[in-house]
């Protein structure tokens, strides 16, 4: 497998802090495959445990039972080498822009940080050719937004910004937490295709983390719909969205607005 | 009955006229509502939507008087009734607040006072239009109206952190109906809450306006929840309404290329991988393109559109659309 979380389970809580103990995760297992590129999307509402989750594969949380594996490794006991590897390759998109950059560093430092403590690039001018070439990808021009801050960007091309970041690192999975959750309708499409299309491209593996059925089966092969810390179905997106198997994942389902006056969705009685 | 068989000759419940507002600021004056023009009947949904900084919540507050510097209305009217909102002096605002027009403000979870009780933010709300406060029949009014919202009346006793965001959504909807308001405007009601709660907060919302018989305008920006709440829809881009229509006509043959590409989309459950955004960004308030404010984004746009700002053009079927070539045949996505 190429990222797998297994049997995980987080407690906050409990413990010296005090307070109730609470499980954020409960045994869930999930993995990528590691002989081909798979979008998969994780599906729930919030509380549901998705962004522990998320933090668990980033190597950013450790998991109170249950091991986090990297092409195999468990990424708490990795050495310093494999786990430079996995930082560099396992790369993260979050919800929110601006609360993950450094609002002092424009968009050149933003790029060029990660690409130099990497090693990816030798001099300064390959640093900047590096940065140039992965705003282009994702339709932002060099120019115009390498010398900004964060501040000074639209929230569409700070969440561009992050994908064209990411991607820089040539990684090969890609977590990406409510990417478009804060974006504007009209955009939403615009970034999803483009990161859609970069993953299929670099044959890249995506975790897809939403509280969006509908984006999800835009996007993903296959969809794990989580509720209250546990992995309630997964499948395959199209199974899963067109013969849902589990209550929570109907209701998901008919939650969803029809985007069409003519078509019944149950808010209105008299609606025909 | 459905808005669109009404007869005509029942008047508005509420008028709005050519609403102008400015925001000014040292960087100058953004002009985020222009001109915006819009009836509403008893019984009547109108959705209002666009993407954020198109002046739709705006236009609510400045509706409810409520927008504050350097938020400046410039003109217009608003006629509820035979008041005029716009012009209304502060004593008579007060009495039309929540009595005749309601607001079910953004982020409404976070706009409950958290000192004090659910049931006291309603005896206050009553009691401030005049219904003497404590007796058991006040009580029972309150337990009344949040059994109307699918409310407990023990949560009456409750303190806003103790309740869910849909709970506290259900009460800002009781606190609107409360007084039995003509008008009520809801904007992004639900656009803070999970799905499945959404709905049901949805359904809450449509049942108690149809139980005031009230007109309703619901501000968002998700053209897939606007299909299943309007019957009207407004469509708003850089504080202009692009379009005006009934739900179905709108959907089934949008005459605004703007309206086409925010249906256009929409994720759909019949296509996978069929991705269409909108190219571009909405344009700056303080500096906008000459011409149609949709043009630099507009597939179809000629010379004309960023010459010439386009008027609004009363189609055969009574919507109202701001495009030069509305009754022209939509070129193909």
């Amino acid at each position: 497998m190429l990222l797998e979380a297994d049997s995980v389970e987080v407690a906050f809580g409990g413990g010296i802090s005090g307070g109730a103990r609470r499980l954020a995760l409960r045994g869930v297992s999930l993995a990528l495959p590691a002989d081909q590129p798979t979008i998969l999307a994780v599906v729930g509402e919030s509380g549901s445990g998705k962004t522990t989750l998320t933090r668990l594969l980033l190597g950013l949380l450790c998991p109170t039972a249950g091991t986090v594996r990297y092409l195999g490794q468990d990424i708490a006991r990795m050495d310093r080498a494999a786990h430079a590897a996995f930082r560099r390759e396992v790369q993260a998109v979050f919800q929110d822009p601006f609360a993950a950059y450094n609002p002092f560093y424009p968009v050149d430092r933003i790029l060029i940080l990660p690409a130099r403590q990497f090693g990816l690039v030798a001099t300064r001018a390959a640093a900047y050719a590096l940065a140039e070439a992965s705003l282009v990808q994702v339709g932002l021009r060099p120019a115009e937004t390498l010398g900004r801050y964060p501040h000074q960007l639209s929230g569409g091309q700070r969440q561009r910004l992050m994908v064209a970041r990411a991607l820089m690192l040539r990684p090969r999975v890609i977590v990406a937490d409510e990417p478009v959750s804060m974006v504007d309708a009209s955009l939403r499409a615009t970034i999803l295709q483009n990161l859609y299309g970069l993953t299929v491209d670099h044959r890249i593996s995506l975790l897809y983390v939403t509280h969006d059925l509908a984006t999800a089966y835009q996007v993903a092969d296959r969809v794990a719909v989580m509720q209250n810390g546990v992995v309630v179905e997964e499948g395959d997106v199209e199974a899963v969205i067109r013969r849902p198997q589990h209550p929570y994942t109907q209701a998901l389902v008919a939650a969803i607005p029809p985007p069409d006056p003519t078509v019944p969705w149950g808010v209105d009685d008299e609606a025909a | 009955m459905s808005a669109a068989l009404r007869p005509a000759a029942e008047p508005p419940v509420l008028e709005v006229r050519d609403l102008d507002v400015a925001f000014e600021t040292r960087r100058g004056r953004a002009h985020a509502v222009q001109g915006v023009s819009f009836t509403l009947h008893r019984g009547e949904r109108l959705g209002l939507v666009g993407e954020s900084g198109s002046g739709k919540t705006t236009t609510a507050l400045a509706l409810m008087r409520l927008l504050r510097p350097p938020g400046r209305i410039l003109g217009g009217e608003a006629w509820l009734g035979e008041l005029d909102l716009l012009a209304a002096k502060p004593a008579a605002l007060r009495q039309a607040r929540f009595a005749r027009i309601a607001l079910v403000p953004q982020g409404a979870m976070n706009s409950l006072n958290p000192v004090l009780t659910c049931g006291t933010q309603i005896e206050d709300l009553l009691q401030a239009h005049g219904v003497p406060a404590g007796g058991a029949a006040t009580q029972t009014r309150i337990a009344r109206l949040l059994d109307g919202v699918g409310l407990a009346s023990e949560i009456a006793r409750l303190y806003p952190h103790q309740l869910s965001g849909g709970m506290k959504q259900r009460v800002c909807i009781a606190l609107a109906m409360a007084l039995g308001p003509s008008v009520i405007l809801a904007d992004e009601p639900t656009s803070a809450l999970d799905v499945i709660v959404q709905k049901q907060v949805l359904r809450t919302l449509i049942a108690a306006q149809k139980t005031l018989g009230a007109g309703m305008v619901l501000v968002g920006h998700d053209m897939g929840l606007m299909a299943q709440f309007a019957h009207t829809v407004g469509v708003m881009y850089a504080g202009t309404l692009v379009e005006v229509g009934p739900v179905r006509a709108l959907f089934a043959d949008p005459r605004h290329p703007y309206t086409r590409m925010l249906i256009a989309s929409l994720p759909r459950f019949d296509r996978r991988r069929h991705f269409v955004g909108i190219p571009g960004m909405a344009p700056s308030l303080f500096n906008p393109p000459p011409g149609c404010p949709f043009h630099p984004r507009c597939p179809q746009a000629t010379a004309r559109c960023a010459a010439e700002i386009p008027q609004e053009q009363i189609l055969p079927d009574g919507r109202r659309v701001r495009c030069h070539y509305a009754q022209e045949p939509a070129l193909a996505a």
